[in-house]
């Protein structure tokens, strides 16, 4: 390794070191600073969807995200200030606000990502309305169900399946607000070419898809296995 | 093909042109054809032959008035007739070398005198889909010549020296994207033409791909040369069917002319362009969601770096440049960039093509030296406000610009001063406002087409426009409180600073352009549930407040 191959850096003050290539977030990781994320997921490739992780970095006005920004040398970095919590905040809530998010009554109640970052973040109550859409719950197939209530299209399912299950039965249809991740074109996921492997609901931050067994039982979910499959696939 | 053999084209061009006594242009653009201009082409070589004169009746494309439209353009005489229908076919022959016909004349020389052509100095001159016309002015000379006696460093220089800036609405320097692909390694790099014009109001990218496609053929090869690049893409919305035809027709032709294709001009230069149509999603314009859906994927934009200039189309360097800035390509060749950097304002070279709609007399295109002030653009080029209405605003960017007041159209036209006044250039959109147009109800409009066209990737953008257009629904129908209002700019900075694409970073500009110059209106529908213009219809009516 040479020189040019490490960068040295500030993330919210602290001096930092990092190889070349790597991203903000996995410096800031590496040294115990977090910054939320929902669309990441380690094991995956990068979306830079949910807008989670943006940071300021002197020097520029713009935020960017730390997900798929790459260190450079001397750069400052913050990840913990007003004007971004106050984005963060703000998107939670637009997620909330967007399909019916009732964490009461949802099977991933207390294992939600969606709601551990809310309770960080200090969300107490949604100030925008509502959108009460009708959306399906798709039950059709045997081990798993598909609820659209709880999604809020970080694409992880998506990208599980066609990266590392090689199925690609996710996707997504629709734009905008319309926007709905299918199976196949458009089919039940139960007559979908799904291999039933479960990557996907592991990978799920909320109660959007969960394991038929799981009902009532609170569903903890283990996205972590995908970090050690791609390293017994890469021994291979 | 060489420069020789083109020179004979011309001539031979030239030389029919002059058997003719006459020539009769009728315009065949999109705006005029829906007024069966082709009927009126058709009637007329009828009434030609009939008559014995020397006439040649001519398609063109575009000639800019299309409120006035169909036109017809009797070249050497230079006399413009109006709304022509196919009736008036024998008198406007009959009048051919003598008086012009009394009432259909357009008398509107200020309109014309003051615009400087570039990009459309072949519009509404040459047949669009004929390509000797085009060689007849001086087409496909600049591709030749620089093939031929320039190497590509040259031509970027050329370019760079020009101060010619993206007219795709950023303003990035053009003749910098060229250097930085013509740097970029790789063994394969491609060109693309951006020609998914979709701002509601906008139509200058159609018109020049409709009425002088060759041009942008010819722009995209000189650029395919400056960055060694062997393949072009023109990515043209499938909204717009005659300019898809013209341009598959011109594309045959360039092949079989030997201007596209391998060894171009007796060189070892490349280059061959392929149309790909877009299936009509407005954010299929970004760059990245627009190389995403050439390479068959979803029209979904990603975080950039890397940018296409570094790897673009299936991962290869990429130039993409706008329809409008491929067709200065050309001229600044021909004529020197030096000539190109004498036009226009400081820091906005050349001229830019704007669509005038909304509340404006003149409706149609004009194409303006940079620098040129708004408030001239609308009241002499564009004649005004028609029916006695007050100018009120312009809206120009489109959905990502914002609208500027009438108070301060005095402002030079520049990529600059557009957005000092926090709009932008955009791709050149200009629509004119009056007094019955309601400011909030402008800014609902454009929320909305974001939210529809929207593409749901990133939060900000899909649920935050959705969020921003519930608000502006019930400011407009009198639900709202101040609470709201507050929400609603809250909002605005998360979707402009939060968003993943352009089209969610300027989203919200046309709220808050309103909302700095008009806030009393929007506080007027709040406060009062009046609407001062009269166009939103109140759930509470006032006087039930009262």
């Amino acid at each position: 390794m040479n020189d040019a191959d490490v960068k040295t850096l500030e993330i919210d003050g602290h001096q930092i070191s990092a190889r070349r290539g790597q991203t903000i977030l996995e410096v800031a990781r590496e040294n115990n600073i977090d910054i939320p994320t929902l669309c990441h997921l380690d094991g995956l490739s990068e979306v830079g969807a949910c807008r989670l992780c943006l940071v300021e970095i002197k020097g520029s006005n713009k935020l960017q995200p730390a997900c798929v920004t790459a260190v450079f040398e001397s750069m400052s970095v913050i990840t913990d200030s007003d004007r971004l919590n106050r984005h963060r905040r703000t998107i939670l809530e637009l997620l909330f606000a967007e399909r019916n998010h009732i964490c009461s009554v949802c099977v991933a109640n207390g294992h939600c990502e969606l709601q551990t970052l809310a309770q960080q973040q200090g969300v107490t109550h949604i100030r925008f309305p509502y959108r009460y859409p009708e959306l399906p719950v798709d039950a059709s197939h045997e081990r798993f169900t598909a609820d659209h209530n709880r999604c809020i299209l970080c694409t992880r399912c998506v990208r599980v399946c066609a990266e590392v299950e090689g199925a690609h039965v996710w996707d997504v249809s629709g734009r905008g607000i319309n926007s709905l991740v299918i199976t196949d074109l458009n089919q039940d996921w139960g007559s979908s070419s799904c291999t039933r492997c479960g990557k996907c609901v592991q990978v799920c931050p909320t109660g959007a898809l969960f394991d038929k067994s799981k009902i009532g039982s609170g569903h903890p979910k283990y996205p972590d296995f995908l970090v050690n499959l791609n390293l017994m696939r890469e021994a291979r | 093909m060489n420069i020789e053999e083109l020179e004979q084209i011309a001539d031979s061009v030239r030389g029919a042109n002059a058997s003719f006594d006459h020539e009769v242009n009728v315009c065949m653009g999109t705006g005029c054809l829906s007024q069966h201009s082709d009927r009126l082409k058709d009637a007329l070589a009828k009434a030609a032959d009939a008559s014995g004169k020397k006439v040649l009746v001519r398609r063109t494309g575009c000639m800019g008035l299309c409120a006035a439209g169909p036109l017809v353009l009797v070249d050497r005489e230079h006399v413009l007739y109006q709304h022509s229908r196919a009736e008036y076919s024998e008198r406007i022959v009959a009048g051919l070398g003598g008086e012009p016909v009394a009432g259909l004349q357009c008398n509107l020389r200020e309109h014309f005198d003051e615009q400087v052509h570039i990009v459309l100095e072949n519009s509404g001159r040459i047949d669009p889909e004929k390509i000797d016309d085009y060689i007849a002015r001086d087409g496909y000379k600049a591709l030749l010549t620089a093939i031929t006696e320039m190497k590509p460093d040259d031509v970027v220089r050329q370019i760079t020296e020009s101060g010619l800036r993206g007219r795709g609405g950023g303003g990035y320097p053009t003749g910098l994207k060229w250097s930085t692909v013509a740097k970029a390694v790789g063994d394969q790099k491609y060109v693309i033409c951006n020609g998914d014009e979709g701002d509601p109001g906008a139509f200058m990218d159609r018109s020049v791909m409709e009425s002088d496609p060759h041009r942008v053929i010819e722009g995209m090869a000189i650029a395919g040369f400056a960055v060694s690049a062997s393949k072009g893409f023109v990515y043209v919305r499938a909204e717009y069917p005659l300019a898809v035809s013209r341009l598959s027709t011109c594309i045959r032709d360039a092949r079989r002319r030997g201007l596209l294709g391998s060894g171009i001009g007796g060189t070892t230069f490349n280059f061959d362009v392929e149309i790909r149509l877009g299936a009509g999603a407005f954010v299929c314009g970004e760059e990245t969601a627009l190389i995403a859906s050439i390479e068959g994927k979803r029209g979904t934009p990603r975080p950039r770096p890397p940018y296409p200039a570094v790897s673009g189309l299936f991962d290869k360097p990429t130039l993409i440049n706008n329809v409008e800035t491929f067709a200065n390509i050309a001229p600044i060749l021909r004529k020197g960039a030096r000539w190109f950097a004498s036009i226009g304002s400081e820091r906005s070279k050349g001229t830019k093509v704007f669509a005038l709609t909304g509340k404006i007399n003149n409706t149609g295109l004009v194409e303006v030296p940079m620098g040129i002030k708004l408030r001239h653009i609308i009241e002499v080029i564009g004649g005004g406000v028609p029916d006695g209405h007050t100018l009120k605003a312009v809206q120009t960017g489109g959905p990502s610009g914002g609208c500027i007041p009438a108070d301060m159209l005095d402002i030079g036209v520049s990529y600059d001063a557009l957005i000092g006044v926090g709009s932008m250039m955009g791709s050149g959109g200009m629509i004119v406002m009056d007094d019955t147009s309601c400011m909030v109800n402008v800014a609902r409009f454009f929320i909305e087409f974001c939210m529809t066209e929207s593409c749901g990737k990133c939060i900000p953008c899909r649920a935050g426009t959705a969020q921003m257009y519930t608000l502006l629904t019930r400011i407009c129908d009198g639900s709202a409180t101040m609470d709201d209002l507050a929400l609603l700019e809250d909002l605005c900075a998360t979707v402009k600073e939060g968003s993943l694409c352009g089209l969610g970073q300027t989203a919200p500009n046309p709220v808050l352009s309103t909302l700095k110059y008009f806030r009393d209106e929007y506080i007027e529908h709040i406060v009062h549930k009046r609407c001062p213009a009269g166009v939103c219809s109140m759930q509470v009516p006032a006087e039930v407040m009262a």
